[in-house]
């Protein structure tokens, strides 16, 4: 019994301690979606509230008038001793006294309140300014729909580049034994570590050379070439598969490909998985080669060039950023609820397996 | 990952003969190498020719225009000497107290100091508080913790900065809340004291990838060891000190080692935040970030490659130490250690 209530007191004590921790962590999501629905004005209001609102007008006689939150007590016709606040509106401002109605119950008239107007707080009421999204919809260099093509294109066309070559790569370490087989996995592995910087500036000259600066071909080219990080959890994976079946294949005169293609490939669905949805984030995500690449091309630009751009141009108005941020985000966010279980397979495997 | 260098180092040696080569083990070679061959070729255009020109780069006067080459020349060592009094690079120990700006390798080792704890530490602490068994809800957490490891870098610089900006954002105005003086809050990205805070504070959502990779560590620890532990009267704390971080010790090794390169490659938050101009005060212009300038800002490419090369033998010298120490701490199972 006393166990049990200092077990269910720890489960609550470290459930809550976590949840707040995340809360924490993931505030900024929530910075970010209130933010992108304020209007600029409440944004420059010192003080305002956090969540998106506005401070409502009503139309009375074809005019514009402000609400202002009014002690009832002080105005005629209401009980002296009540303490409740109406949202009135102001018909006319005075110092000593103004005139109000109740935009609830426009049918009782105008009447006096004893009250300063500047001494008076303006309610804030929920508001939620969606024009905001249609304006960077709009707005952000290329338009929104062209960089969604532009960052999709340059995702899937990469994605096949990757995939192919990585199996083909992974396939070779995995299942064949010829001399230099280990020193070259070596070699791949490290290739990890090295500096981008020791081979940019002759890598970005050659294409320049070659006029493709300011073109598709060197952000996509090289991931037709393998890299490290897929090849290792696609051969790690191939190792797993039983290799009695690739013999039997074999026997009955399947050759090397039509192996990976029938046997292998059918039964790696999950590290294959793992590796579309990783590199679609990556290249989904990819700033810097974008960057250097397409720098002068702005019709060409992904996402995430294009909205650092646009927070240079319009970096005053925080609604419209957070707004851009949002929509560079939400996509790679849905795909990651949906792949979750892939994510984090493909993580475990690249950082605790041999 | 790591351990394949252990087991290269560690393999049988055999001795292969192509002239006693069966015509099978042939067969298999040949198909090995074409299946291999994207790699290869990907490897020695993209990877080692590269490396070999901006070594031999680093000794010609070349700079590019608009993507003309200006006629290269031989100068030697001029560069690396030129590096040597360079103030900004900062590598000559003389240079660092007569210049007004902090130098580069000083920004970015003052910078690694203060990072490299949080990215070892918090994803560590996320992980074990993922395996406590008293916490309800696990997968959700952990999905959670690591969600916004895949929010696109540039959007996550801006949420953070929306979210330290010094007038507007919710950080500040929390202080001022709680009673800070509007006078003395944080000035964040503005202010030299506090801009690397920030970009720990936007490098956060990192920890992703390490807390997953911990956590996998941490639960395939054997709970024979733990149960054995009990059966001592051992404390949590003894516990982890004497099991749990010997047992993940290759993992906080791989975490490290990708750490510490990455830090001294450090440039994309402060290219993004600061607009890679060093403000304030030259408190930002990292090594990388010097190097990025030198090649895509002022063109010059001979002096780029010479940065390059310095910050390439930086980072190897680093992690071959990184390796060497590895043996006195970090515990392969599987080996026995005597």
């Amino acid at each position: 019994m006393n166990k049990k209530f200092l077990d269910g007191l720890k489960t609550t004590l470290i459930t809550v301690a976590v949840s707040v921790i995340l809360i924490i962590f993931l505030s900024p999501f929530i910075f970010m979606a209130s933010t992108s629905l304020k209007t600029q004005g409440q944004i420059s209001i010192m003080g305002g509230p956090i969540w998106p609102a506005a401070q409502p007008k009503i139309t009375y006689n074809d005019k514009e008038v402000d609400v202002f939150s009014v002690p009832v007590a002080q105005c005629e016709g209401f009980d002296p001793n009540s303490e409740e606040v109406l949202s009135l509106a102001i018909v006319e401002k005075g110092r000593q006294e103004s005139t109000f109605v109740n935009p609830d119950d426009l049918g009782r008239g105008e009447f006096l309140c004893q009250v300063s107007w500047r001494a008076l707080d303006r309610p804030w009421k929920f508001s939620p300014t969606w024009q905001n999204y249609t304006d960077v919809w709009e707005l952000i260099p290329n338009g929104y729909p062209r960089l969604l093509w532009n960052t999709t294109f340059y995702a899937l066309i990469t994605m096949l580049g990757t995939v192919v070559s990585c199996i083909l790569v992974a396939y070779g370490f995995a299942r064949f034994r010829f001399p230099g087989r280990d020193l070259l996995f070596v070699i791949l592995i490290s290739t990890l570590f090295l500096p981008f910087a020791v081979t940019i500036i002759p890598t970005y000259a050659f294409w320049q050379r070659l006029g493709l600066v300011g073109t598709w071909w060197p952000l996509i080219v090289p991931h037709f070439f393998a890299n490290a990080y897929n090849v290792f959890l696609f051969r790690q994976y191939f190792m797993t598969l039983p290799q009695a079946i690739d013999e039997s294949a074999m026997i009955d005169g399947a050759g090397p490909l039509r192996i990976l293609w029938s046997v292998i490939v059918p039964q790696s669905y999950p590290v294959i998985i793992a590796v579309v949805v990783f590199h679609i984030v990556f290249a989904w995500n990819d700033y810097f080669g974008p960057l250097i690449y397409l720098s002068t091309s702005i019709e060409k630009w992904p996402i995430s060039v294009a909205l650092s751009s646009f927070n240079g141009i319009y970096g005053q108005q925080p609604q419209l950023i957070q707004a851009g941020a949002m929509l560079a985000l939400i996509l790679p966010v849905i795909l990651f609820f949906v792949a979750q279980r892939f994510f984090i397979q493909g993580i475990v495997v690249t950082g605790v397996e041999k | 990952m790591l351990e394949q260098f252990e087991q290269f180092a560690k393999r049988k040696r055999t001795k292969v003969s192509l002239r006693t080569m069966t015509p099978n083990a042939r067969r298999e070679m040949k198909i090995g190498y074409l299946l291999l061959s994207p790699w290869l070729i990907g490897f020695v255009a993209f990877t080692f020719l590269p490396m070999l020109a901006t070594l031999f780069f680093s000794f010609l006067d070349l700079s590019i225009t608009d993507g003309i080459f200006s006629a290269p020349k031989f100068v030697g060592f001029d560069n690396y000497a030129h590096l040597w009094d360079d103030p900004q690079a900062g590598i000559n120990p003389t240079t660092w107290f007569s210049s007004q700006t902090p130098s580069s390798l000083m920004v970015t080792i003052k910078f690694a100091l203060i990072a490299l704890p949080v990215g070892i530490f918090f994803p560590l602490i996320l992980a074990l508080l993922m395996n406590n068994k008293h916490l309800k809800g696990q997968f959700i957490f952990r999905s959670l913790f690591y969600m916004p490891y895949i929010v696109p870098f540039v959007a996550s610089v801006f949420l953070w900065g929306g979210m330290l900006n010094p007038e507007t954002g919710w950080i500040n105005r929390l202080l001022v809340f709680m009673g800070v003086a509007k006078d003395v809050v944080p000035q964040w990205a503005n202010d030299v004291n506090w801009v690397y805070p920030t970009y720990v504070i936007m490098g956060i959502w990192g920890v992703g990838n390490a807390m997953l990779i911990m956590l996998a560590g941490i639960q395939g620890v054997p709970t024979e060891l733990y149960d054995a532990a009990d059966v001592d009267g051992a404390n949590g704390w003894k516990k982890f000190w004497n099991i749990t971080f010997p047992m993940i010790s290759p993992v906080i090794f791989y975490n490290l080692v990708l750490n510490i390169i990455g830090l001294f490659q450090y440039f994309l938050v402060p290219l993004v935040v600061n607009n890679g101009t060093g403000r304030p005060g030259g408190a930002t212009m990292f090594f990388n970030l010097y190097l990025y300038r030198t090649f895509f800002t002022f063109q010059d490419m001979a002096y780029g490659s010479t940065l390059a090369w310095f910050l390439f033998m930086v980072i190897l010298a680093i992690t071959i130490v990184l390796f060497a120490t590895a043996k006195y701490w970090v515990y392969y199972a599987g080996e026995s250690r005597s």
